[in-house]
């Protein structure tokens, strides 16, 4: 276990249980997320990292008969993001959210990427256009795009769609970027351009990336948590995790004994 | 072994032989299906254009009827269904998207939503006479709204809302759901997610469900009927525009009426041969009537439509 300093911490997951109806699919999970790191969850399939991922932004309220036991405390405030008294839509503009697959907006690429702005009440065309080519900059798109903003989203390739919703997510300034198996709906040359993309905005932003992909998750980051069946297994630092793992079930999971 | 394996081969060009007939006869029987309904439709349409363009002509349509064939005309009727239409419209419409939304996008899935959705589906299927009886007993009777061009309106919207609602769930189911995510990960409310997304995305199924109804709709004749639609009107509705203050009036919503289909079985009914041609000339404009109105919806569904595919 790795220790991390209470001021370098942007969350803290305290004993946090969570329930699909009656089923328990997080069992009393801990873990420390450190400021402007990459923390990456690994686990084979229904051990729960996506479900673990989808607290952070509060998804888990836009379906019935889901509840949560617990507390994500989000520094520097100290707000418990998963309790019932905090709006998940506050929540949600402070902790953006990258899906499996690519999912733009049938609209054009600049409101694609305006649209977080626009819900905030921004309309000014001034600052949308400011920030969305800040956004596409930052997500390393703004090269390809820059002479066609006004085309339609779906014309873009798979990879330049998922780039673009890292744009979409990051054009709001958010403190979280909260990333669901990014790149396995891409190409390996897709797959490259995003990781290098990740590793890049842990300057700017804290991540946290769920991947089923071990060698990305020892790329890109930085701590690594071993989740199986609900429980957080392992967490420590990546090359101690890959290199070292302490529990024997890491360790199989990683040399590919079994997930 | 040589010969074994020939044979083999011709087994399988005898099969693929059988496969590719059986695939013929499966397209000629699609072919001969489809032409029985389009022979038909043609039939039908050259029989009433022979019939009754010698009729039409600018006095046919802005005559009223008469008890002379040669100066009757549908301009009451015309102008009826016109102004009955777009009632039917602005009620069915707002009410049926609104009422789709809700069921899709709101509703939690109980038994009393069920039952909603069991109903909604049967009140497609429910003869037009019932709308008209239930018509008669509510607008007629109970809200005195009279046998009026309201009530007529009101009577066609209760019938096609049903259609309404259910291609309006239809085509806001057909949106993924992570398009629903994506907006609300952005921190957008249930609002804003409808106007900006649910609303424009599923624009072109809701007007095709609009298409159907309204078209269902412009040759209803029993409902209206039923509600005291007359079929001799020698006067039209009351103006909307009016040349003193506040410049328009709802009194026309009050007014008598008739529409085409009613204005054509009167003159059907009637044994001289010229009453015959005037009901295929009003049938050739209705036909018209309906063409304009479903080009409209269809040029406004390609608008919406064509920027977007799943």
């Amino acid at each position: 276990m790795v220790f991390i300093k209470p001021e370098e911490l942007k969350a803290e997951v305290r004993n946090l249980n969570f329930f699909y109806n009656h089923l328990q699919a997080l069992k009393n999970v801990n873990l420390p997320i450190a400021e402007k790191k990459i923390t990456a969850l690994i686990g084979p399939s229904g051990c729960g990292k996506t479900t673990y991922l989808r607290c952070f932004n509060r998804m888990h309220d836009l379906y019935p008969n889901n509840r949560y036991e617990g507390e994500i405390i989000l520094h520097p405030d100290g707000l418990n993001i998963v309790s019932p008294s905090v709006d998940p839509i506050e929540v949600r503009m402070r902790i953006s959210m990258v899906f499996q697959k690519p999912n733009p907006f049938p609209k054009t690429i600049f409101e694609n990427v305006a649209y977080g702005l626009r819900v905030r009440g921004e309309n000014r065309r001034s600052v949308l256009v400011e920030k969305v080519e800040k956004a596409l900059k930052q997500a390393a798109l703004w090269d390809e795009v820059q002479t066609r903003i006004d085309d339609m989203a779906f014309n873009l390739s798979g990879g330049q769609q998922q780039r673009l919703c890292i744009a979409r997510a990051l054009a709001t300034a958010p403190e979280i970027l909260l990333f669901d198996e990014p790149t396995s709906a891409l190409d390996p040359t897709a797959t490259s351009k995003i990781e290098e993309l990740i590793m890049a905005l842990k300057k700017e932003v804290t991540i946290i990336i769920v991947t089923h992909n071990m060698q990305q998750a020892a790329r890109v980051s930085d701590f690594t948590a071993f989740m199986y069946l609900g429980e957080i297994i392992e967490f420590d630092k990546t090359d101690k995790v890959f290199t070292h793992p302490s529990q024997t079930l890491t360790e199989e999971y990683i040399t590919g004994r079994f997930g | 072994m040589m010969l074994e394996g020939q044979n083999k081969i011709l087994e399988m060009r005898k099969r693929i032989a059988l496969n590719k007939l059986r695939d013929h006869i499966f397209w000629m029987i699609g072919l001969l299906a489809t032409l029985v309904g389009f022979v038909l439709l043609f039939t039908l349409m050259v029989d009433l254009l022979i019939d009754g363009l010698p009729r039409l002509g600018w006095q046919f349509v802005t005559s009223y009827p008469s008890r002379f064939p040669e100066k009757a005309g549908i301009l009451s009727a015309w102008v009826g269904t016109t102004l009955v239409m777009i009632l039917t419209a602005a009620t069915a419409v707002p009410l049926g998207i609104a009422a789709g939304i809700y069921l899709e996008e709101y509703n939690k899935k109980n038994w009393l939503t069920h039952l909603i959705e069991i109903n909604m589906n049967n009140l497609a299927g429910i003869p037009s006479i019932i709308y008209g009886l239930l018509a008669l007993g509510l607008f007629v009777y109970f809200l005195k709204l009279g046998e009026s061009i309201l009530t007529g309106g009101l009577t066609l919207g209760l019938l096609i809302l049903p259609m309404v609602v259910i291609s309006t769930r239809e085509s806001i189911r057909a949106i993924p759901n992570s398009i629903r995510e994506a907006s609300y990960a952005l921190g957008a409310t249930k609002l804003q997610t409808i106007r900006d997304h649910i609303l424009p995305y599923s624009s072109g199924g809701i007007l095709t469900g609009m298409i159907i109804g309204l078209s269902r709709a412009i040759g209803e004749t029993a409902p209206i009927i039923t509600v005291g639609a007359l079929s001799f009107i020698a006067f039209l509705p009351t103006s909307p525009v009016t040349s003193t203050f506040p410049f328009f009036s709802i009194k026309w919503l009050f007014d008598p009426f008739t529409v085409m289909p009613i204005q054509m079985f009167n003159w059907v009914s009637r044994p001289q041969a010229a009453f015959q041609i005037n009901a295929a000339a009003a049938g050739i404009i209705l036909l018209f009537m309906t063409l304009l109105m479903n080009g409209f919806a269809i040029y406004l569904r390609y608008k919406f439509r064509k920027r977007i595919k799943w």
